[in-house]
């Protein structure tokens, strides 16, 4: 009956009970709207940088991501990259020969990333070749290169049109050599789409004069979970001495720094929306014990001890808010469902904006569980520490001077 | 045997500042099976009277039992549960729970008291039965005339098989009707249960109804009448 009372106190004054639910409602809408754009954004900002470049966890010689130059390539063979294959949770493992260089064609240069690559490996860690726009995708055994479309737009090259690349190799030998385009890739970040050239990694060895050497080797984990793991069994594998091992946090720190000042600004202007919502429910509990001395005068007098009238009073806030957060969480749902699968494709200078900071244009929206847990806890701990007010009048409460009305 | 027992019972308000002396040395002793009217003009201490034995007051000073258990010193919780087991009381505003029905309002009581669901049902109903409600047992408060609502107070002070009822103005919001079925209500539950009630009126039609009545002027008992009828 206890319960029974509390549901029907709530319904006692409907049009209070609706405003206040509503209110929170919208909170929690809000909040939930803004906390799943927002981690959205992150994991968008996260996956260009991981999906698209870093990998989960990278493996390189020591020294190399302080100063990424070929001469710190490190020395690999192929058991190594068959042994991190058989750690449990490694999903991709991508070799890399990278180095700047210079591309000519025509009267035309530019500084080019250059990226030797294993083709199936690249496409299995970015998706290279779905970005492939004309022409065809590379083979291991290919003497070309791909070009990101940018590039060619700015060499003015087309499919079948020869690449000069010069530059300097391995330890000051001289980079020089020329490649017809077997394709063009096109990425959504600007940066990336100007400069990118590959070419298969024994033509990048070649040209850089270092035989069986590699400047990094990316792993893909199964689930972001796992990476911990992943990382302390590829570092008990090889020679701490002569390589280093890092997750994409050491490897994207700047990264995560933004993120988290981001996240800091958003959580600031959270903290406002929980105010506002704060004070309409102190407004309402306040409300709810006011207008209702009289009657918990009764109740004391006729015998109900105030432990239990504390009860039915904090389960009525309990309800109330609960309520609202749920209607809240659910009216989201399908909104956040369909704009998780379906993000929403930016425009104009956004796009731009979006692409000159290096992320895809898209507003992606997130569905981590923690975004609708941390709206349940803030709520839940704001009607437990405004619920004292209610908790602390019955506890107070003379039962002859409230029945007086005094 | 005393149910009641108030001795030199003083209660004053504002004593810090302006002291009102709502009670100056009151002793007044309730039998078993009594039904006793305290009247008195506004303001002669009847109300407070009730409280201090009801345990809802304190006295400033005086000593209170009830059934032989002082009240006087019992801590805030022991007391509600003291009141929970043995007081009944009916209010002038009735003060039903309005979101619980008539049925729910009196089983609410033995709720309280933690008896079982079948006990709380058949004692409830009876009790409806008894001041003739029982038809009314599914309405909300709100749904009753005042007569019929201060009826379930009396179900409601009754549920809880209390030592005696103590009820405050119990006729003052009834019209003649309601106030003759109430006190016929009352004076049977009396002369036929033996259940002992004490109430404040100011209300004749009370007062004459009354077997023994206290009058209470400036906070003190100026008479003590026994009527023989």
């Amino acid at each position: 009956m206890i319960i029974k009372l509390a549901w029907r106190n709530i319904w006692r004054n409907k049009r209070r009970s609706y405003l206040t639910i509503g209110s929170i409602m919208f909170a929690v809408i809000l909040a939930v709207f803004m906390r799943s754009m927002q981690f959205g954004s992150y994991e968008n900002m996260i996956e260009n940088s991981v999906r698209f470049y870093t990998g989960h966890v990278q493996i390189h010689q020591n020294g190399y991501w302080d100063d990424q130059v070929i001469d710190h390539s490190m020395a690999t063979d192929s058991n190594l990259l068959e042994s991190l294959h058989q750690i449990e949770g490694v999903t991709d493992v991508v070799p890399r020969m990278e180095s700047f260089i210079l591309s000519a064609y025509g009267t035309k240069t530019r500084g080019s990333l250059i990226m030797g690559i294993d083709p199936q490996a690249e496409h299995g860690l970015t998706g290279l070749k779905d970005k492939l726009i004309e022409g065809e995708y590379l083979e291991m055994d290919d003497s070309s290169v791909l070009i990101s479309e940018g590039l060619a737009k700015y060499l003015k090259m087309e499919v079948g049109d020869t690449l000069v690349l010069l530059g300097q190799g391995y330890h000051s030998a001289s980079a020089a050599a020329i490649y017809p385009v077997k394709g063009i890739v096109k990425f959504p970040v600007k940066a990336q789409n100007d400069q990118s050239v590959f070419l298969p990694i024994p033509q990048a060895q070649w040209l850089f004069d270092a035989p069986e050497l590699l400047t990094s080797i990316s792993l893909m984990v199964d689930k972001v979970g796992h990476v911990a793991a992943v990382t302390n069994a590829v570092k008990s594998q090889v020679d701490l001495e002569t390589l280093e091992v890092m997750d994409w946090q050491e490897l994207t720190p700047e990264l995560l720094q933004a993120i988290e000042i981001d996240n800091l600004s958003s959580k600031f202007m959270l903290y406002i929306l929980y105010l506002v919502i704060g004070f309409g429910m102190l407004g309402t509990f306040m409300m709810m014990t006011a207008e209702r001395q009289y009657e918990f005068g009764v109740m004391i007098s006729i015998g109900m001890s105030r432990l239990k009238m504390q009860l039915v009073i904090a389960l009525e806030m309990m309800m109330m808010t609960f309520l609202a957060l749920f209607i809240g969480i659910g009216a989201t749902l399908p909104g956040l469902i369909y704009l998780n699968l379906n993000p929403i494709k930016l425009t104009g200078e956004m796009a731009v904006a979006a692409e000159k900071q290096g992320v895809e244009a898209l507003i992606k929206f997130s569905l981590v569980p923690e975004i609708f847990l941390n709206q349940a806890w803030a709520i839940f701990f704001m009607a437990l520490f405004l619920g004292f007010y209610p908790l602390r009048s019955i506890q107070k409460l003379k039962p002859v001077k409230a029945m007086r009305g005094d | 045997m005393s149910i009641i027992q108030a001795q030199n019972v003083k209660k004053t308000y504002n004593a810090d500042t302006i002291p009102v002396h709502a009670l100056n040395d009151v002793t007044l002793n309730v039998e078993e099976g009594e039904f006793t009217a305290i009247v008195g003009p506004s303001g002669c201490g009847k109300t407070t009277l009730l409280n201090i034995l009801g345990g809802l007051d304190d006295a400033t000073l005086g000593h209170v039992e009830i059934d032989g258990t002082s009240i006087t010193q019992m801590s805030d919780s022991d007391l509600i549960d003291f009141r929970l087991h043995h007081i009944g009381f009916v209010f002038q505003a009735y003060n039903l729970i309005p979101v619980l029905t008539t049925k729910e309002n009196v089983e609410f009581i033995m709720l309280l008291q933690k008896q079982d669901e079948k006990t709380r049902d058949a004692r409830g109903m009876e009790l409806l039965t008894e001041m003739g409600i029982a038809d009314k047992a599914d309405k909300r408060p709100s749904e009753l005339s005042g007569g019929q609502q201060q009826r379930v107070a009396v179900a409601r002070a009754l549920a809880s098989k209390p030592k005696f009822v103590l009820a405050d103005e119990p006729t003052a919001n009834l019209d003649s009707q309601s106030t003759k079925d109430l006190l016929d209500i009352m004076l049977r539950l009396n002369e036929e249960e033996g259940i002992t009630f004490v109430f404040s009126t100011h209300d004749q039609r009370v007062i004459d109804r009354a077997k023994r009545i206290v009058y209470l002027d400036d906070g003190k008992i100026v008479n003590d009448v026994t009527v023989k009828k």
